[in-house]
C-alpha cells in the first residue's frame, strides 16, 4: 500500500489530518511542548498548563508513566488537553503494554480525537517508582511504529483488517548525542522505513554535535522523509546545567555552564539560552521543528515561544 | 548451563523448623561448576546447620549428604527414597528443577530449596557467571552475530538500541554492556550491518514461558 | 571460676614457608604458646573450607592458616586462594553463630621464625579474650570425630 507524502500534502493526501501534520505539511516551523501527567487523578495541572501553551505551542506531548512512575494516563491526559482546546500527542511505551493492551489504546485514542502519537522503547522500570514491576517489551519501538502505521492503513499486526481504522500521525525519538555517531544515523534511518512520519530528539545543549548529526542526516536524505522536531530544556541555574552535563549521553559546553554561573538572574537566563538555541536551530537546514520540554516549568515556554520570533502560531489552511 | 547461589544461611536453617534429621541433597553438575550447589557445598552447608543448631542450644542435627549426578533426571533420583526415609525433611542444593524433581519423587517429604536459581549462563572469569541465553525457544543468534538480543539487552529489544545506551553501557547499570553495543560492534566486525537495516518484526512470545509451561516430545527417543 | 581457660588453637601450615618457619621458631628456642597444634599442608591453597569447619566442629576455639608472603607462594597463587577461601569461611562463621574472628589468614616468610611465634601467641591471646567455642566439648570429652 502507497505511503502519500506528507511534504506539501493536500488535504485528501493527509494521513491523519492533525494540525501537527497539516502544519507540517505547510512548511511551518512547528512548536511542541511537554506536559508530564500528576501522580494523581487530578486533571487541573494539565488543564492549566494545556490553557497557557494552547496558543503558543502548535501540538502537546503527554507523557506515559516516564521514568516508569506511576502517573495519570497519556491518553487521559489527552483528552483533558483537549477539553481546553489544544491538540495532544500522546506517547506510547513498550514497558508496560503488549501488543493488545497497545492496539487497543490506540483504537481508543482515536474514538477520543486524539491523532498524534510518539512511540518510544521506555525507561526501564528500575528508574521508577515500582521497580519490581514486570517489564512487557512485547514490542520494541521500531515494531510499534510500524504497528501504528498498519493501523493507519487498516491493519492489525496478526494482519486481520480493521474496519474504522485510527489514523494516526505516528512519531518517534532519536537522540543525536549517544553513541557511535553512525550508529544514530542507522538508527533513524531504520525508524523511517519503519513508518515514522516526525521525530523529536533529545534535548540539544551542544549546537555542534547536532549540526553534525543533522549533516549525516541530510546525506542520508532523512529530512526529507521525516519531520525533524529539534528538543529543547529551558535550564534554571547552573547547578542544574552541571547536573545535565553528568547525565549519560548529555554534552554541554562549557561556555554555556560559564554563560549561566556568570548572569545575574540566571532563571531569566536560562530562558534566553533556550530561546537562543530555538532560534539558531530553525536555521538548521532539515529541522523542521522544536520541541520544548519545560516540565514542572511549564509557564516559561510562551516567553521562549515568544524571544524566538515565533509568535504567533500559525494556523492550518482550509480543514480537511 | 543453570547459574544459581545460595539462600542465606538464615534462611536455610528457618526451613529446617526444629527438624532432627535432614537429607542434604547436591548436584554434580551445573550448580557444582558455580559452586553452589555441588558435593563442597553440601559439606559445608550440613556443618554450617549443624554447628548453627548446636550453638542456638537447639537439639542436634543429623544431617545426611548425598550428591548425584544430576538431579533433573529420575533415574537419580529414585535412589533417594531410601536414606530419605527416616528424615524429617529433605534440603536440595540443586537448581530449582532439581528440586522439583526430587520433590515430586519424595512425596510424603518436604523439599527445601537451598538455592537461589538465577539464569541460564557461562563463565566470564573465575567467580563470575553472566547471564547469556533468554530461553525463548526460537533463536535469533544467526541474525545478530552470536549475541542474544533477548537476554542480554535489558529490555529485549529486536531493534535494538534504545536511548538510553550510552558508552556502551546499559541505562540500567554501567555493569551491563548495551547488548545491541554488543551485536553492533560483533556485526560490524563480521561485516554484516546490512543485517541490522531491517526493521525485525514483533516476536512470538508462544515458544517462550509467555505461551504457558513448555514441553519438548521426541517420538523418536520414546521406548 | 574454675581454672583458666586454655585456647586449643589449630593452625593449617603451608610447608614452604609457615611450616619452615615453625621449624625455625624451634631452632632457635623461641618460646611461644603450647596451645597451637600445627597441621602441616603443601600449600595453604591446598585449605578445603570443610576441613576448616570441621577443625570447629571437633571442638577448636581457633583456627588459622598460614602462608608464604603474597607475591612469594611456591604455587604461586595458593595464598591468593586461601585468603579468598578463609575470608568466605570467616563470613560464614558469623552467621553460624560462631564469630568469624576465631579463624585468621596469616602470611609469613620461610625465615620468619620469630613472626611464627609472635603469630602464635597473638591468635592464642585472641582467643583467650574470646573465651571458650560454644561447640567445645563438656570436660572430660574428648570432643565429636571430624565429619
Amino acid at each position: 500500500m502507497s505511503e502519500p507524502a506528507v511534504k506539501g500534502a493536500s488535504a485528501s493526501e493527509l494521513k491523519s489530518g492533525s494540525r501537527l501534520e497539516r502544519l507540517l505539511g505547510e512548511g511551518h516551523f512547528v512548536v511542541t511542548a511537554e506536559v508530564g501527567p500528576p501522580k494523581s487523578s487530578s486533571s487541573k495541572g494539565i488543564k492549566d498548563n494545556a490553557t497557557l501553551l494552547k496558543d503558543c505551542v502548535d501540538a502537546i506531548n503527554l507523557t506515559d508513566n516516564q521514568t516508569a512512575i506511576v502517573r495519570l494516563s497519556s491518553i487521559a491526559a489527552a483528552v483533558h488537553v483537549m477539553s481546553v482546546g489544544a491538540e495532544p500527542i500522546i506517547q506510547i511505551t513498550c514497558r508496560d503494554r503488549n501488543r493488545i493492551a497497545i492496539q487497543s489504546d490506540l483504537l481508543g485514542a482515536y474514538s477520543l480525537g486524539i491523532r498524534n502519537v510518539l512511540c518510544l522503547s521506555g525507561d526501564h522500570q528500575v528508574f521508577g517508582n515500582h521497580p519490581e514491576a514486570k517489564n512487557v517489551f512485547d514490542l520494541d519501538s521500531l515494531q510499534l511504529v510500524r504497528a501504528v502505521r498498519d493501523l493507519r492503513n487498516g491493519k492489525f499486526v496478526n494482519g486481520e483488517k480493521c474496519r474504522f481504522n485510527p489514523k494516526m500521525f505516528v512519531g518517534a525519538a532519536a537522540n543525536p548525542f549517544a553513541d557511535p555517531f553512525e550508529f544514530r544515523a542507522l538508527r533513524l534511518a531504520k525508524k523511517v522505513t519503519a513508518g515514522a512520519d516526525f521525530i523529536q530528539t533529545q534535548a540539544v545543549y551542544d549546537l555542534d554535535r547536532f549540526r553534525a548529526w543533522m549533516d549525516a542526516v541530510r546525506e542520508l536524505g532523512l529530512h526529507e522523509k521525516v519531520k525533524i522536531l529539534a528538543g529543547v530544556v529551558p535550564v534554571k541555574s547552573v547547578a542544574a546545567l552541571r547536573y545535565v552535563s553528568t547525565v549519560p549521553g548529555m554534552r554541554v559546553p562549557q561556555e554555556l555552564i560559564e554563560r549561566m554561573a556568570g548572569a545575574a538572574d540566571q532563571e531569566t537566563e536560562g530562558i534566553k539560552i533556550c530561546a537562543e538555541t530555538v532560534a539558531v536551530l530553525r536555521e538548521i537546514q532539515g529541522v523542521a521543528g522544536v520541541h520544548i520540554m519545560a516540565i514542572a516549568w511549564e509557564k516559561t515556554v510562551p516567553e521562549i515561544v515568544r524571544q524566538a520570533g515565533l509568535l504567533p502560531r500559525p494556523v492550518p489552511e482550509a480543514a480537511v | 548451563m543453570i547459574v544459581a547461589e545460595q539462600k542465606p544461611l538464615e534462611e536455610i536453617y528457618g526451613f529446617l523448623n526444629g527438624a532432627r534429621k535432614v537429607l542434604i541433597v547436591g548436584c554434580k553438575e551445573c550448580v557444582t561448576v558455580c559452586q553452589a550447589g555441588g558435593e563442597k557445598e553440601v559439606g559445608l552447608l550440613a556443618a554450617a546447620l549443624s554447628m548453627k543448631r548446636r550453638i542456638e542450644g537447639g537439639p542436634p542435627l543429623e544431617a545426611v549428604e548425598m550428591t548425584v549426578q544430576r538431579q533433573c533426571d529420575p533415574e537419580y533420583v529414585q535412589p533417594l527414597s531410601g536414606p530419605a526415609a527416616d528424615c524429617d525433611m529433605v534440603i536440595s542444593t540443586a537448581c530449582g528443577v532439581g528440586v522439583q524433581f526430587v520433590a515430586e519423587h519424595l512425596k510424603d517429604k518436604w523439599v527445601f530449596p537451598a538455592l537461589n536459581t538465577r539464569f541460564g549462563g557461562g563463565s566470564v572469569e573465575q567467580g563470575i557467571w553472566e547471564e547469556r541465553c533468554g530461553f525463548c525457544g526460537d533463536c535469533v543468534l544467526h541474525l545478530t552475530g552470536g549475541i542474544c538480543p533477548i537476554a542480554r539487552c535489558s529490555k529485549s529489544l529486536l531493534n535494538g538500541p534504545c536511548g538510553g545506551s550510552h558508552d556502551g553501557k546499559c541505562e540500567v547499570s554501567d555493569d551491563i554492556p548495551c547488548g545491541w553495543q554488543l551485536i553492533y560492534d560483533r556485526l560490524k566486525a563480521l561485516g554484516r550491518l546490512d543485517l541490522l537495516t531491517e526493521v525485525q518484526p514483533p516476536k512470538s512470545w508462544r515458544t517462550a514461558r509467555d505461551g504457558g509451561p513448555r514441553k519438548v516430545v521426541r517420538e523418536d527417543l520414546k521406548l | 571460676m574454675t581454672a583458666e581457660f586454655e585456647p586449643k588453637i589449630v593452625a593449617f601450615c603451608c610447608y614452604y614457608c609457615a611450616y619452615s618457619a615453625a621449624d625455625l621458631a624451634g631452632t632457635m628456642r623461641l618460646q611461644y604458646p603450647p596451645n597451637v597444634r600445627l597441621v602441616e599442608m603443601p600449600c595453604s591453597g591446598k585449605i578445603d573450607p570443610r576441613v576448616l569447619l570441621a577443625a570447629f566442629e571437633a571442638g577448636a576455639d581457633g583456627v588459622y592458616v598460614a602462608g608464604c608472603l603474597e607475591g612469594d607462594c611456591h604455587f604461586l597463587k595458593g595464598n591468593l586462594r586461601a585468603r579468598k577461601r578463609v575470608a568466605r569461611m570467616k563470613v560464614l562463621l558469623d552467621e553460624i553463630g560462631l564469630g568469624g574472628e576465631r579463624l585468621e589468614m596469616f602470611n609469613l616468610p620461610s625465615s620468619g621464625g620469630p613472626r611464627f611465634a609472635e603469630i602464635a601467641e597473638e591468635m592464642t591471646e585472641r582467643i583467650r579474650r574470646l573465651g571458650p567455642s560454644p561447640l567445645r566439648p563438656p570436660a572430660g570429652d574428648k570432643g565429636s570425630e571430624p565429619r
